[in-house]
């Protein structure tokens, strides 16, 4: 098995908003940066296909940033087990492993959606909201179709108005968020400039679709893919017919690498010092993985921790105030989009919560922590490894996850044999 | 003295403690059941879930012989979750000195009535498409089987509270005393009769019980239904579990329900820590490679380890301790433990309430290893 | 370079343009169930990032590959679950 050798200064894990930041201000202070990426091509999620061709300004400043200094781009692969204090081991889209050897690390590994099981939530075209919105960017046809969005989250009115720009029906959108809350947080963006703006061009885009608070989804139904979905609000139920529904609820960070790192997690997200470090020695973390917060937050981390990386204090110190500015944005955010306790309700005891394994509520609830759970029912063993029922379960029961072990993501059986051919290596 | 308030006191819920505490509550004995962490959490959870006949020595096979006739009777009430798999096991001959091993163990088997097959080079390919070619042939055994062992646990666990056994979980033993155990919050519970059945934890509760912990490491791919029909055992297994060195390795595979590939083995003494150790995952996992070629290629979800409880005779110990007078021992099964579970649970019962057992108990009676070191002496 | 590839979805063509992923691909073949799940559940993406694991397909004769997280290629053989 061919087995690639990479080193540099930086590694970038991530190569989303945070990761291109920081990639970027290392590489322009004269740095040698690896950016690598599971994704088939850079831009993270909010950028998906931007790539190829940039859409949003943000996007089109940034990829040509990054075009304009030297750095080496790896996508589509996946970091899976770390080898030594400097070295993480990742599989390549080919099936090869590529050893990647750092003197810095930057956790750039972005945000997932959280998902909440409720009857029928596994049918076909049940997605997220970022889910659905990823298959339209990956080339999925739209135009004409019927669409419900539904969860939590300011990204709900970011994919409603990028579905109606291709053609799609955008028939309601459900936010389970009080209007109280959302009132609040409409006062509480007039402190951010930039970002009420936004939500005025979103308004203008989204004229005309319902927009109901205190509403959620509380069935899909189909028979060998979704048909309809039944809301709630108010005490009050009924039914919409509709090709696809988009519902997600809100971002969870991930966290897999920085926990397999050894890094301190504090409130559910990678802790970090003013200038992005972590608690391990030479590992700095940016963007959503340590607090979700938007794109603006995740540049300026970015940038940060690249400055920070490259020894340039100075210029990371001149970002603080913006830093700054952007984390009171993602406080508000967190808190106006926080859960509301009816969502535990939705799942029947024969709704699936492990969809790897098709684990229903009721075999769960037996239990009284994730490790006897995962034990006897096999909840979180599947490839998901936890990923998709672990922000479930840790909503409806209080459960934590818990320490990681290799491989972080699924890989090759072969990839597994690629440390101990190194150790024959360095034997030599 | 206060009057003991259970007949008897089961320390470990793992598969072994779990069976001894149905079997007891099935004999009309009032039983405790004390797990530290989790039921079926320990060894338990990190074995491959064979039910299988071993022919290394005499005893083992009477052990496992009995054991796996007990699981073919309450097979039928296993709950779906325990996923019981009658998928048998071929032991894979390489070259002609292993089948020449394969034919000592089909007359061996055979003069016992358990139903083996010899497999030739062409029918072990038959039987198993995705072997190397020029492997020498197999031994099919039929009647071996596979589960999922913390859901049989469990499952004896609630057989034991079906019948008023009461299950203390999450609680640790912090020793035993005359009469009971003395919990680590302080509490006490006190029995006519203790079990220790901690697996690898049980030489911390009774000392000098020669029981040494005994790593290995295990990977489970996503689902492949066709690859694998049996469960595959090299013949070199029994070299790996008798070796006394510090590491070995060796091959076995078990195809779940699902069609998930379960590989194992490894061994390792004198490592304490449980996390995974990518040279000897390596190792293990080059050895599967070199039977299954079509293996490198499949994806691996996760890998994880455990701790075996290993005696040096490579017999576990059912029985009561030298010493305390109160005291039974239900550990040191190595790699058999879930198959001989419920062997143990009987003799164990057997001896405690004064019933014949149906195969002799002397080479599983802690006694022995107190010989033995007097014959050393 | 041409602007859209050709692949098949359970043996039949479908046009894609250059840059899509498979997942695109089996749905507009009109297929929605990419996988059954341990129970014999239909599934199709969920994600759309690479996490769920739910959009996996055989491509090319290999099990289990993410069509979310592949591209298109051209000629590229794609089998779902039935």
């Amino acid at each position: 098995m061919d087995r690639v050798r990479r080193e540099c200064d930086v590694l970038v894990v991530g190569a989303g908003p945070a990761g291109l930041a920081a990639a970027y201000r290392a590489a322009k202070a004269g740095r040698r940066v690896v950016v690598i990426d599971d994704n088939p091509d850079a831009g993270g999620q909010i950028w998906r296909g931007e790539q190829r061709e940039p859409r949003s300004p943000e996007a089109q400043v940034w990829f040509e940033r990054l075009r304009s200094v030297d750095l080496q781009l790896i996508s589509g692969a996946r970091v899976f087990q770390q080898s030594g204090p400097r070295m993480l081991l990742a599989e390549t889209s080919d099936g090869n492993v590529c050893e990647l050897i750092f003197e810095s690390l930057v956790l750039a590994t972005g945000a997932r959606e959280r998902f909440l099981p409720f009857p029928g939530w596994t049918l076909p075209n049940v997605m997220g909201a970022g889910g659905l919105q990823a298959l339209l960017k990956n080339g999925l046809p739209i135009d004409g179709k019927k669409i419900v969005i539904a969860g939590s989250g300011p990204l709900l009115l970011a994919v409603a108005g990028y579905l109606r720009w291709h053609g799609a029906e955008v028939l309601l959108i459900a936010e389970q968020a009080t209007s109280m809350r959302l009132a609040r947080f409409g006062v509480g963006l007039v402190g951010h400039g930039g970002k009420t703006s936004q939500v005025f061009a979103l308004r203008r885009e989204l004229k005309g679709v319902r927009y109901l608070t205190d509403c959620w989804v509380v069935a899909a139904n189909g028979e060998q893919k979704l048909e309809r979905v039944t809301l709630q609000r108010a005490g009050k139920r009924w039914t919409v017919s509709c090709d696809y529904l988009a519902c997600g609820f809100h971002l969870v960070p991930n966290l897999e690498l920085a926990e397999l790192l050894g890094c301190e997690i504090a409130d559910g997200a990678v802790r970090v010092d003013e200038f992005q470090k972590t608690s391990v020695k030479h590992v700095y973390a940016a963007g959503e993985a340590t607090g979700i917060g938007g794109l603006e937050l995740s540049l300026v981390e970015g940038e940060i921790a690249g400055f920070a990386t490259a020894g340039v204090q100075e210029e990371a110190r001149r970002l603080f105030p913006e830093r700054a500015k952007q984390r009171r944005f993602a406080d508000l955010l967190n808190r106006t989009f926080a859960l509301r306790d009816e969502l535990k309700t939705l799942a029947t005891p024969e709704t699936i919560v492990c969809r790897c394994e098709d684990v229903v509520f009721d075999r769960l609830r037996a239990h009284d922590s994730w490790r006897a759970a995962k034990l006897q029912t096999r909840c979180g063993m599947g490839p998901c490894q936890g990923r998709i029922c672990g922000s479930a379960v840790e909503f409806l029961f209080g459960w934590k996850s818990e320490s990681v072990r290799p491989p972080i993501l699924p890989v090759r059986v072969g990839s597994l044999l690629a440390t101990s051919r190194h150790k024959n290596h360095e034997d030599l | 003295m206060s009057s003991p308030v259970y007949d008897v006191v089961i320390i470990g819920g793992g598969i072994v403690g779990a069976a001894c505490a149905a079997e007891c509550a099935a004999a009309g004995l009032q039983v405790a059941i004390v797990e530290a962490k989790m039921i079926g959490g320990g060894a338990t959870a990190a074995g491959m879930g064979h039910l299988t006949v071993m022919d290394d020595s005499a005893a083992q096979f009477a052990l496992t012989r009995y054991s796996q006739l007990l699981w073919q009777e309450v097979k039928d009430e296993l709950p779906r979750e325990v996923e019981y798999d009658a998928c048998g096991t071929i032991w894979v001959a390489a070259d002609d000195d292993e089948m020449q091993e394969v034919l000592r163990k089909q007359e061996f088997y055979s003069a016992r009535g358990v139903e083996v097959e010899v497999l030739d080079a062409h029918a072990v390919a038959e039987a198993e498409p995705q072997l190397r070619p020029g492997l020498a042939g197999g031994l099919r055994v039929a009647g071996d089987s596979v589960i999922y062992p913390p859901c049989a646990a469990q499952f004896f666990v609630h057989r034991a509270v079906s019948r008023r056994a009461r299950l203390f979980v999450g609680k640790a033993v912090q020793e035993i005393t005359a009469d009971g155990v003395r919990l680590r919050d302080g509490s006490v519970i006190s029995a006519g009769v203790i079990v220790n059945a901690a697996g690898s934890w049980s030489p911390m509760l009774t000392a000098g019980l020669q029981v040494q912990k005994r790593k290995g490491h295990l990977v489970i791919t996503d689902r492949y239904p066709r690859f694998l029909r049996h469960q595959l055992v090299e013949l070199g297994y029994l070299k790996s579990a008798h070796t006394l060195t510090a590491e070995s390795v060796a091959f076995n595979i078990q195809p779940r329900r699902t069609g998930q590939l379960l590989i194992g083995s490894s061994r390792q003494f004198e490592v304490d820590d449980a996390k995974v150790e990518a040279g000897i995952l390596s190792r293990m996992l080059s050895r599967a490679i070199e039977f299954l070629p079509g293996l490198g290629a499949l994806s691996s979800l996760r890998a994880w380890t455990g701790f075996r409880a290993a005696t040096p005779d490579k017999l576990p110990l059912i029985g009561p301790d030298v010493e305390h007078r109160r005291l039974y021992l239900a550990t040191g099964h190595e790699g058999l433990g879930i198959t001989t579970s419920m062997g143990t649970a009987k003799l164990l019962v057997d001896q405690i309430v004064g019933r014949r057992p149906a195969i002799p108990v002397e080479p599983y009676l802690p006694a022995r290893m107190a010989g033995a070191e007097l014959a050393h002496a | 370079m041409p602007e859209t590839i050709s692949l098949i979805v359970n043996g039949v063509q479908v046009r894609m343009p250059v840059g899509s992923m498979v997942s695109a691909a089996v749905l507009t073949a009109g297929q929605t169930l990419f996988r059954r799940s341990v129970t014999g559940e239909p599934r199709g993406p969920l994600c759309g990032m690479g996490i769920c694991f739910e959009c996996r397909v055989t491509i090319d004769g290999e099990a289990h590959c993410r069509s979310c997280q592949t591209l298109c290629h051209d000629g590229m053989d794609v089998r779902t679950d039935g």
